[in-house]
């Protein structure tokens, strides 16, 4: 893998985003839009509680890393159908470019505008709305890592998705992080939900995130092991993910699907 | 013989076709697009690549280029199978065709940057500014290329596939939407670059008076199959028709009973 053509890949990203407000607003402006109205939801729901239940850490911290898992499912979904929008899949794959190295573009493309929005989500939070996210210090990162590792793997099975269903199939992949919330408990636990969704919770990292994140909220202790479950799982769904994204390619390559993309064969 | 005089080109060792495709073929389902073609294209020469739409032109190029897969037959650059060592085989090669323009959102000089890293061109910022200056494209530097006009997007097209000095230069209809000024200056930077003796050239068109002007050799394709191969200029002569361009009408209306041989 080269260095020099991953950074094509983002170079190329960079200068769309230069150019364009419309592509770095709703980098921001969507988990402003978030914070701001779960804020005042919490502040509510704190007053007339009594502040008995910490509506502020439970609640909006929550909304905070669902919106950053989002942010970055969607970075790496963005940066591929800007080659779509712009039909330079041609151009890009008659290139030495290696599928590896256009994936890792993709991902570290939305490493750096996902971090550009968790900075605003945080500065947000914490001056409006006293979330005191960065007194956890060092003991944010595994949950930002799952979380990072989780939106990167569904953004490349998204993109694959895409690749392998033509541009129309867009729309598809939005509602995604919509469809797993109510499995992975983002605002309640887990032993709320069925079994049947209990067993899907179980595959999916965020699910590990977010019991452990309550757990220090409600104050009890903070359990390492199965935050491990799910970072390991989540760099085997990165690694399935992958695999399936160059499996689409080479099915693209075979069929010529990719040589004729914008016709939207997938027979 | 070429259309060039032999004694213009450099003297070379390496004598490796810069494209051997062999045996090639491509099925979807019951069609058969391209069906065991074969042919060299040494360096220094411009081969065309002609017949009539849907012959398989494109299916062909779309091969060499690694963006379709052969159903059989093997493809190598300058020695080396872009089936199994497809970078490095596509590191050699660069193409510009009107289907494939270059993304509308980037400037002119922020495509050749972003094709320049990728192809890992050296001491790009050079190279950008001298394939600016050679393809007269200076003042468009800042220009988005969707807002150019197809004759300039051509010109950009052009200046992106030398990016890299392919060894192989692939151009499907590089003159298809060029006024007749722009197209000459296309041909004469295109042999002269085969004049080099570093670069085959595979061209495709449906100009061909263009053919007869530019290529060393020319191919046939109808149905998939190659129909003829010779000199465009002696080539009709020998098939009874007074031109290029008749010889070609025939194949396309009559490509399996115009009595021509292989």
């Amino acid at each position: 893998m080269k260095l020099r053509p991953i950074a094509g890949v983002v170079v190329r990203q960079f200068y769309l985003m230069r150019g364009s407000p419309v592509r770095i607003l709703p980098m921001f402006a969507w988990v402003a839009i978030d914070i701001v109205l779960w804020g005042f939801i919490t502040r509510y729901l704190s007053s007339v509680t009594g502040n008995r239940i910490n509506f502020v850490a439970s609640l909006l911290g929550a909304v905070l890393l669902w919106d950053l898992f989002t942010r970055i499912m969607q970075g790496v979904t963005m940066a591929f159908l800007e080659d779509i929008w712009s039909r330079n899949l041609l151009n890009f794959f008659a290139t030495p470019l290696a599928i590896s190295e256009y994936v890792v573009g993709l991902v570290a493309t939305s490493i750096v505008t996902s971090l550009l929005g968790l900075a605003v989500m945080l500065v947000l939070a914490t001056t409006l709305f006293g979330l005191s996210f960065l007194s956890l210090g060092l003991a944010l990162a595994p949950f930002l890592l799952v979380l990072f590792l989780f939106g990167i793997a569904l953004g490349i099975f998204a993109s694959a998705m895409v690749l392998r269903l033509g541009p129309a199939s867009e729309w598809m992949i939005w509602p995604l992080p919509a469809l797993l919330s109510p499995f992975v408990g983002v605002f309640y636990p887990l032993s709320t939900l069925p079994a049947w969704m209990r067993v899907v919770a179980r595959a999916l990292p965020p699910s590990y995130v977010f019991e452990d994140m309550r757990a220090i909220v409600t104050g009890h202790a903070f359990a390492l092991e199965p935050l491990l479950g799910g970072l390991a799982l989540a760099v085997l769904q990165i690694v399935l993910c992958a695999g399936f994204f160059v499996h689409v390619y080479r099915y693209a390559v075979r069929s010529g699907l990719l040589a004729r993309y914008s016709a939207e064969s997938v027979s | 013989m070429s259309n060039r005089e032999a004694d213009q080109r450099p003297m070379r060792l390496d004598t490796t076709p810069v494209l051997r495709v062999t045996d090639l073929c491509k099925r979807y389902a019951s069609v058969v697009a391209v069906d065991r073609v074969s042919f060299d294209l040494q360096r220094g020469e411009i081969l065309g690549l002609l017949g009539p739409n849907g012959a398989g032109k494109t299916t062909t190029i779309n091969m060499v280029l690694g963006v379709l897969a052969p159903t059989s037959g093997t493809i190598h650059i300058a020695g080396v199978d872009l089936a199994r060592q497809r970078s490095r085989a596509l590191a050699r090669t660069s193409f510009a065709a009107v289907y494939a323009a270059l993304p509308g959102n980037l400037t002119v000089q922020q495509n050749l940057r972003v094709f320049g890293l990728i192809y890992d061109v050296r001491d790009l910022t050079r190279r950008v500014e001298s394939l600016l200056e050679e393809f007269e494209l200076q003042r468009f530097r800042d220009t988005k290329c969707g807002v150019l006009s197809s004759g300039e997007q051509t010109r950009v097209a052009l200046a992106k596939a030398m990016l890299n000095r392919p060894e192989l230069l692939l151009l499907d209809e590089p003159t298809a939407s060029l006024d007749p000024s722009a197209a000459q200056v296309a041909r004469a930077r295109a042999q002269a670059l085969a004049r080099q003796g570093e670069c085959g050239i595979l061209w495709t068109s449906h100009n061909m008076y263009e053919v007869e002007e530019v290529c060393d050799r020319v191919l046939f394709l109808s149905r998939g199959r190659i129909l003829l191969a010779g000199h465009p200029k002696r080539l009709p002569h020998e098939h009874g028709a007074s031109t290029l361009e008749e010889l070609f009408i025939r194949i396309a209306r009559e490509p399996l009973d115009a009595g021509v041989s292989r």
